[in-house]
């Protein structure tokens, strides 16, 4: 009996414990929720930017890190904060539209959803916020407040691979792509069509991190590194990622083989901190200028004519080009600018699948 | 004797519930250290967690995602009954989603034969998926955790084969999302509209449906019996008449269908189609749920609404400036410590019990001498 009354004591004290815990937060809550609903009515100074970041955030050295710096530089011109808020892997529609939400409801004004994967759920938010500018990246909604903001990464991927044709030493270059998603086959395409137009010969190697709904293809540098080596292996000498932070592993693969190149994208990687380490292997990066597509949006939301439909920023419009830091392309200049001309005025008509 | 009995129900009780207690208080002992690493106050995460999860409609986004975290508890428990690692609900719930998605986007009949029929669809190859691994175990031994794992990165392959446009897929306005055809929309599930707070799904009474049926089958039929048997002892089943081997291959079956209704409330109450952001991973959670619930089905309940609340309250911290990783260390600490909470009561139940054994023996030994001297 005595043993009864013990474990029922623990069990009294655990459970009282746990009440504890969850009283005294409901007090310090109060004020919690005060003070945030205050600042949110409030408004605060300058311009509240909500960014809401696909899978990897700021800090994958690529395409989130492209919109944040955007969206940073917006923030620095007119003052103002920025909140940031990241997908998983495991994300429900649910999920996104929390993540917009709370945005919104928090009075950020405009918001930009970094991603395609948030396209029906900025349809949903947009409708129920018809007073909040909404940005959506890579993809196409149709809500009158929302600007969607779209890149011809094929024109940029030709170019790379351009520049990877004529660089290759053994007629063999590869491409690794996170998802094969048909954004992504863009990419793909586009580097195909680049390579096969300047030299016939030259075999191109495709590969996917990952497919159909696992998007960890994205987020996955160890997935890069294996599939880079791998392609190494198999005597491909410049490789050219479009796998968010995937692509650092790869960039590092690249690094570890002599003569063999890298080729970066969405953010000019060479100039990346993080990646300093392996950028004398980085040949070039096909930049995509998120945050100029991101800048332009607060910009016009800043400047009271907030942007709609759909802003396609092609390779004729500077939306996506080829990095040159480094110099390392400098050589081949003039046959990127021949073929970039010929994309411009079409004559090349760059195939997106 | 009588009076026996009833403390031994009391006290069995009192471990049960003392083991997910003592996992939940632990976990919340631990997080409140990693916060506290972060530099940041504890307290106020906790307390941002319950006001901002008891709001309107933190319950029902709450409710909608245990609908399905229920369902692949369920699925998952149904083989650890069974002594079956069932780890390839994961893949069983995506190729069943894709597949009756894509009967559902062909269907143009109306919702009453429709949706059955979808959802037998899911059921149907769901049970087909599992089965593959049943009878490998049955026929040659396979090991059911080995070609489950296989069977799931071949379900992924076959979904991100088919889900092509041209092929059992279309590309959406964007050219950035692939999806099956959307459903007509009378084969939409019901749900009830709460107002501001959102819909909440139709499909938590199926999922309540699913368990009581559960409980049911296994706790008050000679199926559920027999089940429970193979699980404890296979020897000791086979001794008393049971055949093992066509125990696992059915309830690998049933497992394999209730894990297809996992992607069931998400396919016919929120996207209509099956698309290439279609969740994934959800098996993975119902282990962790099974196991969180103990296999019982009001058990499992608690540990899908605790699931859904961490998703829905983590989510509003990242807002408030926390570390977003921290869902992750939560619900990982909260796993870890269940089980070894569970196994710390179970070694403490099985003492006690043995030293009942003992006292009981050692006064009935003590009886007769004590005759013996007074004869």
């Amino acid at each position: 009996m005595r043993r009864v009354a013990k474990l029922s004591a623990a069990c009294i004290a655990t459970a009282a414990l746990a009440l504890t815990a969850t009283a005294c937060g409901s007090t310090s809550s109060d004020s919690n929720s005060s003070s945030s609903s205050a600042s949110a009515s409030g408004g605060g100074k300058g311009i509240k930017i909500g960014l809401a970041y696909d899978v990897g955030g700021r800090g994958d050295r690529s395409f989130n890190d492209s919109a944040a710096r955007g969206a940073d530089r917006a923030e620095k011109e007119f003052g103002g904060s920025i909140k940031e808020l990241t997908a998983k892997t495991s994300d429900t529609e649910a999920d996104r539209e929390q993540r917009l939400t709370d945005l919104a409801s928090a009075g950020y004004n405009p918001i930009v959803a970094v991603g395609f994967s948030y396209a029906t759920s900025v349809d949903k938010v947009a409708k129920q916020f018809p007073k909040v500018s909404f940005g959506l990246i890579d993809s196409v909604a149709t809500s009158p407040n929302v600007d969607s903001i779209t890149f011809t990464e094929e024109q940029g991927s030709y170019l790379a691979g351009v520049a990877a044709a004529l660089k290759t030493k053994k007629d063999h270059v590869g491409f690794i792509g996170g998802v094969d998603t048909p954004l992504i086959k863009k990419f793909a395409a586009g580097y195909v069509q680049g390579v096969h137009d300047t030299n016939a010969k030259v075999k191109v190697d495709v590969q996917y991190l990952t497919h159909g709904s696992d998007l960890s293809g994205f987020s996955s540098p160890d997935k890069g590194k294996e599939a880079a080596s791998g392609m190494l292996d198999n005597g491909a000498d410049v490789i050219y990622t479009a796998a968010g932070s995937s692509g650092n592993g790869a960039i590092e693969a690249v690094h570890g083989v002599k003569g063999a190149w890298a080729i970066g994208v969405d953010s000019d990687q060479y100039n990346i901190p993080g990646l300093a380490a392996y950028k004398t292997s980085i040949l070039t990066s096909m930049v995509k200028n998120v945050d100029v597509g991101v800048y332009d949006f607060i910009k016009s939301v800043h400047d009271g004519k907030p942007l709609t439909g759909n802003q396609v920023y092609s390779l004729a419009k500077g939306g996506v080009g080829l990095a040159t830091s480094g110099g390392y392309i400098d050589d081949i200049k003039a046959q990127l600018d021949a073929a970039k001309k010929k994309i411009v005025d079409g004559t090349v008509k760059v195939k997106t699948s | 004797m009588n009076k026996l009995t009833q403390r031994i129900d009391k006290e069995r009780l009192l471990l049960g519930i003392a083991a997910p207690l003592l996992a939940i208080v632990a976990a919340l002992v631990v997080t409140t250290l990693v916060i506290l690493a972060t530099g940041k106050n504890p307290f106020d995460a906790f307390s941002d967690m319950v006001t901002y999860g008891t709001a309107s409609d933190s319950q029902v986004y709450i409710l909608n995602k245990a609908t399905t975290y229920y369902l692949a508890g369920v699925a998952v428990a149904i083989g650890f009954r069974m002594n079956l690692f069932n780890i390839g609900v994961d893949g069983q719930y995506r190729i069943a989603a894709f597949f009756a998605a894509v009967l559902g986007g062909a269907l143009t009949t109306p919702g009453w034969i429709s949706i059955p029929l979808i959802i037998l669809c899911a059921m149907g190859t769901g049970a087909v998926w599992a089965g593959i691994a049943g009878v490998l175990k049955v026929t040659r031994g396979v090991s059911e955790v080995i070609s489950t794992i296989m069977l799931n990165a071949i379900a992924t392959a076959i979904i991100a084969y088919l889900l092509q446009p041209g092929k059992l897929a279309e590309l959406q306005a964007g050219g950035t999302v692939v999806s099956t055809k959307p459903l007509h929309s009378d084969a939409y599930f019901f749900q009830i509209n709460t107002g501001p707070a959102g819909e909440l799904w139709g499909f938590i009474f199926i999922a309540v449906l699913v368990g009581v049926a559960y409980w049911f089958v296994l706790g008050r039929t000679r199926f559920g019996f027999d089940l429970r048997t193979v699980g404890q002892s296979e020897s000791a089943a086979a001794a008393s008449g049971v055949s093992v081997k066509k125990m696992i291959a059915t309830s690998m079956l049933i497992s394999g269908a209730i894990a297809g209704l996992i992607g069931m409330p998400t396919l016919l109450n929120d996207s209509h189609q099956f698309s290439n952001d279609f969740p994934t991973g959800i098996g993975f959670t119902g282990i962790a749920i099974a196991l969180l619930g103990r296999n019982n089905p009001i058990g499992i309940a608690l540990g899908a609404l605790l699931w859904g609340f961490l998703e829905r309250t983590t989510n509003h911290l990242e807002f408030q400036g926390y570390d977003k990783e921290i869902l992750g260390v939560i619900q990982g600490v909260i796993v870890l410590c269940v089980v070894i909470a569970y196994e710390v009561v179970r070694r403490y139940g099985l003492k006690r019990q043995q030293q009942r054994v003992g006292a009981e023996l050692a006064a009935q030994a003590a009886a007769p001498t004590e005759k013996q001297e007074v004869a």
